[in-house]
């Protein structure tokens, strides 16, 4: 089966290892990133939960590991279209190949739609991927250069949201708004954190731990309710008001700073590749397997497979972990088609 | 000032983070750092001899407490038997007993 | 602050032929305002207005009141587009946002529910043997108003800014609950970052003041302000919104809707009366216009002539900081120059002991 050929649609942490483990099998990827770098989402994130690892010590070594094996990888390239033995590039140039799997991931929310926020209309509402940016930078600061003394994190931004189209859970805001409440007290012990929450699901290992972290070891609040609006006040700070649900009162408190945990929602272009593969999306907007059991990474039509969060919101680990299942499916597939 | 105008002005519900001095309840989180890690599951209030009988929720005063509202918890407090069936049901493993005795000794003056 | 997203809130509206439906209660409370509305648009601007004196009240306090049922509402609103079609005209806008909020909510619900469409046709055929068509353009005279603010703008003779330090004054903005609150998109700006009025604001040379509570609803309600045991909790949201704007010293206030320009005048004196406090600068109340009002004095309108002496919150001050001349001794001399009767003295309108004013922010 040698020569045989895969295209891998996305060159994040999914296509990078799927692409790792089809070369190591001897099959011959492909990778098609639309960005100019590889790294998906993940390189712009700072460290990663649980363990509050670097998220370039995940990303980094996969990236060597693409170089040293020496995978194809074309970059600045958009997919328009997909079929199991032929992918459309942009300027409608057309790639051969012997099957297609898709790692394209999904899209952050837009913030600026929940207006209530006020995200891109007041200084200091910040989204949860602009406070790892700032990680990275090394300083969390205000937009007038200050520490911020008290900030609130509010989950589910994007998420279980009817208003929003997005009703789905977007599963790892949840323990990333933890986790960044710890890192926030952290860096700055003097400052309070509060997370407004509507359900907390710590659904991975040691999240649950962490979670209680936060509220023994860095003290931080957690107030059952969901913000309802944002409103500035002198010298860029916000007034922001939520029910305390598990007291029953309205609550309301001045932040310095209001953190936003956006969801994942399915990428505007999924519907076009799914049309014109042929399979239908999930309602939420992402791809979905054929089935969610047996044949968990693999599209309605055979050829077309999947990994990642282009079929449901997925942490990091549950993505690399599909990448390889996808990967052996493909091997496998690959071989019975080359008997045939 | 004048008349007498048949109502008078309904006086605000909301938790005021910002007005409320929050001294008191940093104090009693210092000293038992675990009522911080309460997920409000109602195991307490439901176990409760005196919350069956009485308006008396155990869970909902020392919430109120945490965000500094004080007024009236310890009386609240008083209607507690100090069975200790809540501390044995709790899954977070807070010692409540010492949460009623706490509020108890810091918040007798409100 | 960047309020740059109303532009993506934007609804036509109609450039001139307007078929003028009024407010139930404006005529008692801002006497001036519909009258000043009439002659901006067909004096100044040259537009077309027809006043029917031949329409009614939409009975929306009614209906919010549960005392109209919703088939009879949409008879009467059926009735006026009727009224509308037999003058000869396509553009229906409304001076109350409470009625502007029902012709939107009902025109949808005719969308929504043909069927009630239908019935609403049958009962008006059966009542007054008329038949109508739905308007062509629906809004609010606000959005009139701001569609021509350029306009007005032109022909402005007192901006709004301070003649004793020149700078601009400085307007908190208050937009009726039901101007956008039930259908965003039918507001200029949506319902969270509202620009109807802010966009005059900037036009006439003011500065818009953002503050906490300003999305908060004055509290007029309908069941709440008309049974007086519950007025306590009407006043409290009013009294909420004075005290989070207070800190900002606004020069005044401005409204779009009937309810709210009314009850944010009368409950500072409601509020000084019972408990004392006033908002405004110097122990006073904060005064409260109409956007009507606004234009007037931005175009050189008398004041007394604009209905302003009917304010629970004296406008002098406001009208000293805009250089506007005016005649004191006119102030309660109807237009036929006959006494109207002068009010008693009241704490929002003298030095109060306890301002909010002073707070620090």
């Amino acid at each position: 089966m040698t020569e045989k050929r895969v295209a891998i649609i996305g060159g994040g942490v999914a296509g990078m290892q799927m692409a790792i483990h089809l070369k190591e099998r001897g099959a011959n990827p492909v990778i098609i990133e639309r960005e100019p770098t590889l790294g998906g989402k993940v390189a712009g994130w700072y460290v990663l939960f649980p363990t509050f690892t670097p998220a370039e010590q995940v990303v980094a070594p996969l990236k060597q590991r693409i170089a040293e094996l020496g995978i194809e990888v074309m970059l600045d390239t958009t997919v328009t279209a997909i079929a199991p033995t032929c992918v459309t590039l942009q300027h409608g140039q057309l790639l051969r190949c012997d099957a297609v799997a898709l790692c394209s991931g999904s899209t952050l929310f837009d913030a600026r739609i929940k207006e209530e926020y006020g995200y891109g209309i007041y200084d200091n509402v910040y989204t949860s991927a602009d406070l790892e940016q700032m990680m990275r930078e090394g300083e969390v600061r205000m937009a007038n250069g200050e520490r911020p003394e008290r900030i609130a994190i509010l989950h589910c931004v994007g998420s279980r949201d009817e208003k929003v189209c997005q009703r789905h859970c977007s599963k790892v805001c949840c323990v990333t708004g933890v986790k960044q409440a710890i890192e926030l007290k952290r860096m700055m012990p003097q400052a309070e954190v509060f997370n407004f929450y509507m359900d907390i699901r710590m659904f991975g290992p040691g999240y649950e731990e962490m979670y209680r972290e936060a509220q023994v070891a860095h003290n931080v609040h957690f107030v059952r309710g969901r913000i309802s609006e944002a409103s500035p006040l002198s010298e860029g700070r916000l007034q922001i008001k939520a029910e305390d649900t598990l007291t029953g009162r309205p609550l309301r408190m001045s932040v310095d700073m209001l953190v936003l945990l956006i969801g994942m929602r399915g990428n505007d272009d999924n519907l076009p590749l799914a049309t014109s593969a042929g399979i239908t999306l999930a309602e939420n907007g992402f791809f979905h397997p054929r089935n969610h059991f047996l044949d968990n990474v693999e599209s309605e039509r055979k050829g077309i497979f999947m990994a990642g969060t282009c079929s449901s919101p997925k942490s990091i680990g549950e993505t690399l972990c599909e990448a390889t299942t996808a990967a052996e499916r493909i091997i496998n597939y690959l071989n019975r088609s080359n008997k045939a | 000032m004048a008349s007498n105008f048949g109502f008078s002005i309904s006086k605000p519900r909301v938790i005021d983070i910002d007005r409320n001095n929050l001294r008191k309840s940093n104090e009693i989180l210092r000293e038992m750092p675990e009522l911080q890690s309460c997920i409000g599951c109602g195991s307490c209030t439901a176990s409760c001899t005196a919350g069956n009988l009485t308006s008396y929720n155990f869970r909902k005063v020392h919430t109120l407490v945490r965000r500094g509202e004080y007024v009236g918890a310890y009386e609240e407090m008083n209607k507690c038997m100090l069975c200790g069936k809540c501390r044995l049901v709790c899954p977070r493993g807070i010692n409540t007993r010492k949460v009623a005795m706490l509020i108890k000794r810091k918040l007798g003056d409100f | 602050m960047k309020r740059s997203n109303w532009e993506e809130y934007q609804k036509s509206i109609a450039d001139d032929k307007y078929y003028y439906a009024r407010s139930c209660i404006r005529q008692n409370f801002f006497p001036g305002s519909e009258k000043a509305f009439l002659d901006i648009m067909q004096r100044d601007l040259g537009k077309e207005v027809f006043d029917d004196p031949l329409h009614t009240s939409c009975t929306g306090i009614g209906y919010h009141s549960d005392i109209v049922p919703l088939e009879t509402i949409m008879t009467v609103v059926a009735r006026q587009f009727a009224l509308m079609n037999e003058a000869g005209y396509e553009n229906f806008i409304s001076s109350c946002i409470t009625s502007f909020g029902i012709y939107t909510e009902l025109l949808s619900t005719w969308e929504e529910f043909p069927e009630t469409e239908e019935r609403t046709r049958e009962n008006l055929y059966k009542a007054t043997g008329r038949e109508f068509v739905k308007p062509k353009n629906l809004a609010h005279t606000s959005d009139i108003m701001f569609h021509h603010r350029h306009a007005i703008a032109e022909r402005m003779t007192r901006p709004l800014i301070n003649v004793n330090t020149g700078e601009p004054l400085r307007v908190v903005e208050h937009i009726g609950c039901h101007y956008a609150k039930i259908f965003p998109k039918k507001g200029i700006g949506g319902s969270e970052f509202p620009y109807v009025l802010a966009g005059m604001i900037e036009a006439w040379g003011g500065e818009v003041v953002d503050y906490p509570e300003r999305r908060h609803c004055c509290g007029f309600g309908f069941r709440n302000y008309l049974v007086q045991a519950n007025r306590g909790y009407s006043v409290a949201n009013s009294q909420k919104k004075l005290e989070s704007m207070a800190p900002y010293k606004p020069d005044f206030i401005v409204c779009n809707c009937p309810g709210c320009a009314m009850f944010l005048d009368k409950w500072q004196y409601t509020v000084a009366e019972m408990e004392g406090i006033t908002y405004g600068r110097g122990g006073r109340g904060i005064p409260v216009l109409t956007y009507e009002e606004m234009a007037g004095l931005v175009l050189g309108y008398d004041p007394w002539k604009l209905g302003m002496q009917m304010h629970q919150v004296d406008v002098e001050p406001l009208l000293d900081k805009m250089g506007v001349e005016y005649d004191p001794s006119a102030k309660y001399l109807g237009p036929n120059g006959k006494y109207i009767g002068k009010p008693e003295p009241a704490i929002v309108n003298h030095r109060s002991q306890r301002n909010l004013y002073s707070i620090k922010l």
